[in-house]
């Protein structure tokens, strides 16, 4: 029994910790710079502004894309996502403010731009009339494939979005998730170096989001991905990076775990063990850095607790807690480190200020730079 | 443009829409031939085209109306905008596709004289000429069709405002007949057509000041002329009517002139509107 429970305890410390705090990317630095001008950049978008008459969709965004990672593009409803993929991908034009990409700018060298970028709008732009395969003709043929190449281009994407079966059928008869696999079949076509995909599981059901959530994380490896959404698991579940868009303006631009990291203010474990309150708090005591315990639960046998350990590493501190659990023979039954989740940092960011919320973003991060020299110190 | 080109005439067989326009072609050729050539026995097949081409006003719609229109209600435009093609290749391959569907009934027509000349005396320049002219009225209408559908999101809208077009277009002539001819009545005319580009100019382009612009310098023109010569402006807007009208340019045909400004007129009306229909696909781009 202990056993089992020792076992479950560290395959939960494995799975929260795997990932290893990374530093800051070059990416992050492109958004407080304004402007970042690398060698590498693959998309560069730079004081992009849209506005439709009075109304203002994007304005002065500025990022740097670079290759071989899966983005995420989040941000509420209107926030100017789609708008913004719309000018990266040449279908609308920026009222002011540059997109380059591969370095060549979507307004001049248009074509070149183009043929870089596969990209899947909101609905998936189908002929309904024709076949999968008939569409997949035309679009292999649009972006200038040599004749010899289409058909095995076809068979290659047909594959990878797997439409076999219903590649011969006609697109009216397919069903929604069928539909968006045309799409996204449609942008892989050509084997672009990015794929851009707008809300790529809005109306599917469980099964086929999973599905295509798979497919994207496959795309990943071997292409660069934007994909927007307002779905945050879906986010933290496939993305690299993330990028929060708030009212046309880039508000984040991370990693999730750094985003929860940075912004959470103190992270908490929850706790619970076979001994009564007391004697708990008594083991917990030996640990400093447990800023705070909150006892939920007890019921003579078990007690359960909620303890905030501030800024240091919930890493550090299970650890701990599990040491000086098993020193004294107490069975600790569950232990959760619990970081701020996608939507806790989303709604924090949205619901603010973006300004305000910039502001304590940077303020974090100088936090969490004095307690790595106070670690080091240690 | 090859892969719009094949793409729209994909769809146009697709749908019944290309098969519907030959045959009602065909079928009213037949009965203008079996009215003219055969009944009434005259060898001249121009007849028959004039005959024919005020169906133009109905199945001109027919193929144009979803043209644009469908692309923007189904969100596909979305697609050839991010696909490595110009709007200038769209538009042109999406015309060629027109062109080609109207050929294919037109070079059936070209049989008839032919057959024709086996049992009696046909005159054939006359007729080739008059076909050639046929298609060029054709092309220049579908032109014109494409163009309204480029603005409007609704297919029968489009369809609607095309036949308005063609209606107009076809009694151009005899609406100048009933137009003043005076002076007054000109500059008056001129004065609500100068008020509509205007307007039209403050549509395109959403600025107060290019459409006020537009008004006062063809106002200050009208003016100076008025001032300089008011004889000029004397039964100037029936001219302009008659001279707009396609069908008029077409009927010189049927008398029997080669009439090459015609031809050449309803190129440029081609290229003008074809030059539109860009233009209404880059603001779509433009304003989202």
């Amino acid at each position: 029994m202990f056993h089992r429970l020792f076992t479950k305890i560290r395959g939960n410390f494995q799975r929260k910790f795997s990932k290893q705090p990374y530093a800051v990317n070059a990416a992050d630095m492109s958004v407080s710079a304004g402007i970042g001008r690398e060698e590498t950049a693959l998309i560069e978008v730079s004081h992009l502004t849209k506005r439709y008459g009075s109304h203002t969709a994007v304005s002065d965004l500025s990022f740097t894309i670079t290759p071989g990672k899966i983005y995420g593009f989040l941000g509420p409803n209107g926030a100017g996502k789609s708008t913004t993929m719309n000018i990266i991908t040449g279908c609308l034009a920026a009222t002011s403010g540059d997109v380059k990409i591969g370095g060549y700018d979507i307004f001049e060298q248009a074509k070149e731009a183009k043929k870089l970028v596969g990209y899947l709008p909101e609905l998936p732009p189908l002929y309904v009339e024709q076949t999968a395969r008939e569409y997949l003709h035309f679009v292999a043929r649009a972006k200038g494939l040599k004749k010899q190449d289409i058909a095995s281009e076809m068979e290659k994407v047909i594959e990878e979005t797997h439409i076999e079966d219903v590649s011969d059928k006609l697109i009216k008869h397919l069903s929604k998730g069928y539909r968006q696999r045309v799409g996204i079949a449609q942008a892989l076509l050509g084997n672009p170096e990015i794929i851009i995909l707008d809300e790529p599981t809005v109306g599917l059901d469980p099964a086929q989001i999973i599905e295509i959530r798979e497919l994207i994380k496959k795309l990943g490896e071997s292409h660069t991905v934007i994909l927007s959404s307002h779905i945050l698991s879906e986010i933290q579940a496939i993305c690299d990076e993330v990028l929060i868009i708030h009212k046309g303006k880039l508000v984040a631009f991370d990693k999730p775990e750094n985003l929860s990291h940075a912004l959470s203010g103190g992270n908490t474990i929850e706790l619970c063990c076979e001994a009564s309150a007391d004697e708990m708090t008594q083991l917990l005591l030996d640990i400093n850095k447990i800023t705070d315990i909150t006892v939920t639960e007890e019921n003579g046998e078990t007690c359960s607790a909620v303890l905030t350990v501030g800024e240091a590493d919930p890493k550090a501190i299970c650890r701990e807690i599990f040491l000086a659990f098993s020193r004294s023979g107490k069975i600790l039954q569950q232990m959760n480190p619990v970081s701020a989740t996608l939507e806790d940092i989303f709604i924090e960011i949205t619901g603010d200020n973006s300004k305000e919320s910039n502001e304590e973003e940077e303020n974090e991060e100088e936090n969490d730079e004095e307690n790595y020299e106070e670690n080091k110190e240690e | 443009m090859a892969a719009v080109l094949e793409h729209e005439l994909s769809m146009y067989y697709h749908s019944m829409k290309a098969y519907v326009f030959g045959a009602f072609l065909l079928v009213f050729t037949g009965i203008g031939a079996l009215l003219y050539n055969i009944n009434a026995s005259v060898a001249n097949f121009e007849y028959v085209l004039n005959f024919i081409s005020i169906t133009f006003i109905v199945l001109v719609p027919i193929l144009t109306m979803r043209i644009m229109a469908e692309e923007r209600s189904q969100k596909t435009d979305r697609l050839l905008f991010s696909l490595p093609i110009t709007t200038t290749e769209i538009v042109i391959g999406k015309f060629l596709s027109l062109l080609i569907v109207f050929l294919i009934p037109v070079a059936i027509i070209c049989l008839y004289p032919l057959l024709f000349s086996k049992y009696g005396d046909v005159y054939l320049p006359t007729s080739y000429g008059t076909i050639l002219a046929f298609f060029f009225l054709g092309l220049a209408l579908l032109s014109m069709g494409m163009f309204v559908s480029c603005l409007t999101e609704s297919q029968s809208m489009a369809a609607g405002i095309c036949v308005a077009l063609m209606l107009f277009n076809y009694f151009c002539d005899t609406l100048a007949d009933y137009v003043s001819s005076t002076t007054t009545g000109s500059v008056i005319g001129i004065a609500a057509v100068i008020a509509l580009l205007a307007l039209i100019v403050r549509y395109l382009t959403k600025s107060d000041f290019s459409g006020i612009l537009v008004a006062v310098v063809l106002a200050a023109a009208v003016l100076a002329a008025y001032l300089y010569d008011s004889t000029i402006l004397e039964g100037l807007l029936p001219n302009i009517m008659g001279q707009l009208s396609l069908f008029t340019r077409f009927n010189t045909f049927v008398n029997g002139v080669f009439d090459v400004t015609a031809l050449v007129y309803d190129a440029s009306v081609i290229i003008f509107f074809l030059f539109l229909c860009v233009q209404a696909l880059e603001k779509r781009r433009y304003n989202g």
